[in-house]
């Protein structure tokens, strides 16, 4: 009795999390538009993530090109972080968070319990939504990883670093006369960009960004937008945002998010002229989101 | 119309909002009152506690001396050369005697000679041997020399300022004149007790000192530290940041608020059957009183330390984790150099009341009168709240102000420790 009742409420639950959209729009039972490339950096098959019993990502599969950059957009809860934390292993820190499916990076398994996720998360570096600089100087913040993945044996080399990270970074010039003042006494944006230099510190392919710009005012958001267009040549990057005008300006492809399924994968250009799938037309004209 | 209605129903309103608002700030000027009387009235039991404490046993850091002319007669001594063999059967006693005796001639009968003679203190004849070891050429001398009264003396001298005539006590009425005679002539002092500092406890009030008690709580403090600093640390480190949150690691941390509550008998019990009679440790050494007091300390240490990790935030560690860095690598550059001061603070409040703790250390022997200054954590001790309490249950007078004086020394030695406690959190604290 209570089983089939539980079965009869389901549908109604999803009608009621989903908008009126939900009602004419049927889901894809795969994504629409481009979702693979040929020279995939990163390849992801069949991604499932569960909270609990809780599924909050169901069966995607994308792939992320050399020196490109992927922007991820979609409602609030559509699950485009959490399948961005997948790709450096973050998820495993959170309890009762379990990951299945195929990651590769460069044709190199990453999911599972057998792979070592230290030296993966050196080669995918990270970028979070709120600047998190280490309670250190701004030259630790930077030294921290090369030090603690041993890249540099003597001062000199690590001094190099530092100072390229923060270059590329376009924080040198800025901070270059107190690298001995802490992290944390920077503007929003400049701790941002102080985040950066730390993640490309250990030279990594990959640099995954979480909503990079959200805390952040328009005059800092342009200049790590351009630092992202800039950083494109030697890093591969996927980026989650919640602002189209953001992804259209920063990225060659767009993944469109929705309740945990990946409906459409197109160039962006295409997304936000041209969308395939009606879901997408509906997000990016502003009818939800 | 209707826009008549709605002003008056605004002015309703705001007069309504005026009106709550009186009560509303009497309610708040209330509530302050109160918050200023509890403040109050506790800086007022601190301060009669203090004021007490001070005026009782402010005597205690001074002693009163006598001025003697000695004569080192090598015939009352019995000695003809000074050396360890000879000092040691010497007879100072007889030389003291002999002292009294020129100084006040009339007494001349056994009973009034017997009260003469209990005007120094017992110590005296020692100091005479210190003396005369030091300086042996005085052999057959004469010497003026300051040696120590006894209690009654001392009690009663220091009472004449605050009562006619003195407290007399056990001092007869014929004592009491050859001491006024003597206070008045100067030959009574009273001088800063340097022997309340440097010597151990004694059955004579006058000879003891807090040393060995002072130096007992160090020691036990010390083992303390090192003890259950490390394992506190370690255990909230384990269970904040690696420990699965399951059925188990919710009993132990159930189990770890419970025991901060237990009440401290109990641990000494545990560590009379566990340290003493299994294990054999020697009784009431430091050692075993530091280790009871660590299992004691242990639950508030592990508490205030999990709670000075929980309060790290977790976009550090996310930072940490996302650059690479090893669950052990984060704890160790992140999250523990930003949860230190709070485990520090943890660690002093545990030790604080390590200190001041009692009834375990009764379990396991350390009320024991102890003399002797211990030397090492596995000498007989006693610690500075023991010896408050063996004090205050001594008969003589002269024990009450030195159990003020100890608790002043207490109380001096815990803010000392808080001091070094906040002024180690200000340097390790960073300010971002």
């Amino acid at each position: 009795m209570n089983s089939i009742a539980t079965a009869v409420s389901m549908p109604e639950t999803a009608v009621q999390e989903g908008t009126d959209v939900d009602h004419k729009i049927e889901y894809p039972a795969t994504t629409v538009g481009a979702p693979f490339v040929d020279k995939a950096k990163l390849r992801m098959r069949g991604i499932d993530v569960f909270y609990g019993d809780k599924q909050a990502i169901h069966n995607v599969s994308l792939d992320i090109g050399q020196h490109e950059v992927v922007a991820m957009i979609g409602p609030s809860g559509c699950g485009k972080s959490t399948f961005l934390r997948c790709l450096n292993r973050m998820n495993d820190t959170i309890e009762g968070c379990r990951v299945s499916g195929d990651i590769q990076l460069d044709g190199e398994q990453i999911n599972g319990a057998s792979v070592d996720v230290v030296p993966l998360r050196a080669r995918v570096g990270m970028v979070f939504q709120k600047p998190n600089p280490f309670p250190k100087t701004i030259y630790e913040n930077v030294a921290y990883g090369p030090r603690i993945h041993g890249l540099a044996s003597r001062r000199a080399e690590l001094d190099e670093i530092v100072e390229t990270s923060l270059t590329r970074a376009g924080l040198w010039n800025e901070v270059k006369d107190r690298l001995d003042q802490p992290g944390t006494g920077l503007s929003g944006g400049q701790q941002q960009r102080l985040c950066i230099a730390r993640a490309i510190a250990v030279s990594p392919e990959v640099i995954l960004m979480d909503e990079p710009c959200s805390a952040l005012d328009p005059i800092a958001t342009a200049r790590i937008e351009e630092l992202i267009s800039e950083l494109r040549e030697n890093f591969t990057i996927a980026i989650v945002t919640h602002s189209m005008q953001q992804a259209a300006r920063v990225s060659q492809r767009t993944a469109y998010f929705h309740l945990g399924n990946l409906v459409e994968v197109n160039d962006t250009e295409r997304v936000f002229t041209n969308p395939e799938h009606a879901l997408t037309e509906a997000y990016i004209t502003g009818r939800f989101g | 119309m209707t826009k008549s209605h709605a002003l008056r129903n605004q002015e309703k309103v705001r007069s309504r909002i005026e009106q709550n608002l009186k009560r509303r700030y009497r309610k708040e000027k209330i509530f302050r009152g109160f918050g200023i009387a509890s403040i109050v009235f506790g800086l007022l039991c601190v301060a009669v506690l203090l004021t007490d404490i001070i005026y009782k046993g402010h005597g205690a850091f001074f002693q009163h001396y006598l001025q003697l002319e000695v004569q080192y007669d090598p015939e009352t001594l019995g000695i003809e050369q000074v050396d360890e063999s000879a000092l040691a059967l010497a007879n100072f006693d007889g030389v003291i005697k002999d002292a009294m005796k020129a100084r006040f001639p009339e007494a001349r009968d056994r009973r009034a000679r017997r009260e003469l003679y209990s005007i120094p203190s017992t110590d005296a004849p020692f100091a005479l041997r210190d003396r005369l070891q030091q300086a042996p050429q005085l052999l057959g001398e004469r010497e003026t020399i300051w040696v120590m009264v006894d209690d009654d003396v001392d009690a009663f001298i220091k009472s004449l300022d605050e009562i006619e005539g003195g407290f007399r006590g056990r001092v007869s009425e014929r004592k009491a004149g050859w001491l006024m005679s003597l206070y008045e002539s100067g030959e009574l002092q009273n001088r800063f007790n340097t022997q309340f500092f440097t010597s151990g406890d004694s059955r004579e009030p006058e000879q003891a000192g807090i040393k060995a008690a002072l130096v007992g709580s160090a020691l036990t403090l010390l083992v303390t530290l090192a003890l259950s600093f490390p394992i506190g640390v370690a255990a909230a480190v384990y269970l904040e940041e690696f420990a699965p949150k399951n059925r188990w690691t919710d009993l132990i941390e159930v189990n770890i608020n419970n025991l901060a509550a237990v009440p401290s008998i109990v641990f000494g019990l545990l560590g009379l059957a566990i340290f003493i009679n299994f294990f054999e440790l020697p009784r009431s050494a430091p050692l075993i009183g530091g280790l009871v007091l660590t299992l004691m300390t242990l639950p508030t240490i592990i508490i205030s330390s999990r709670a000075a990790i929980k309060a790290v935030p977790p976009s550090i560690r996310e930072a940490a984790m996302g650059m690479g860095a090893s669950r052990i690598q984060v704890v160790f550059h992140h999250v523990l150099p930003l949860a230190m001061p709070g485990m520090l603070t943890g660690a002093i409040i545990g030790l604080a009341q390590a200190l001041g703790e009692t009834a375990p250390l009764l379990m396991i022997g350390m009320v024991a009168f102890i003399v002797d200054v211990p030397t090492g954590i596995t000498d007989p001790a006693t610690v500075l709240p023991v010896q408050i309490f063996l004090w205050a249950d001594s008969p003589e007078r002269a024990f009450i102000e030195k159990t003020s004086a100890a608790i002043m020394v207490l109380l001096a030695f815990l803010i000392t420790m808080n001091l070094g406690a906040v002024w180690l959190r200000k340097k390790l604290e960073r300010r971002w």
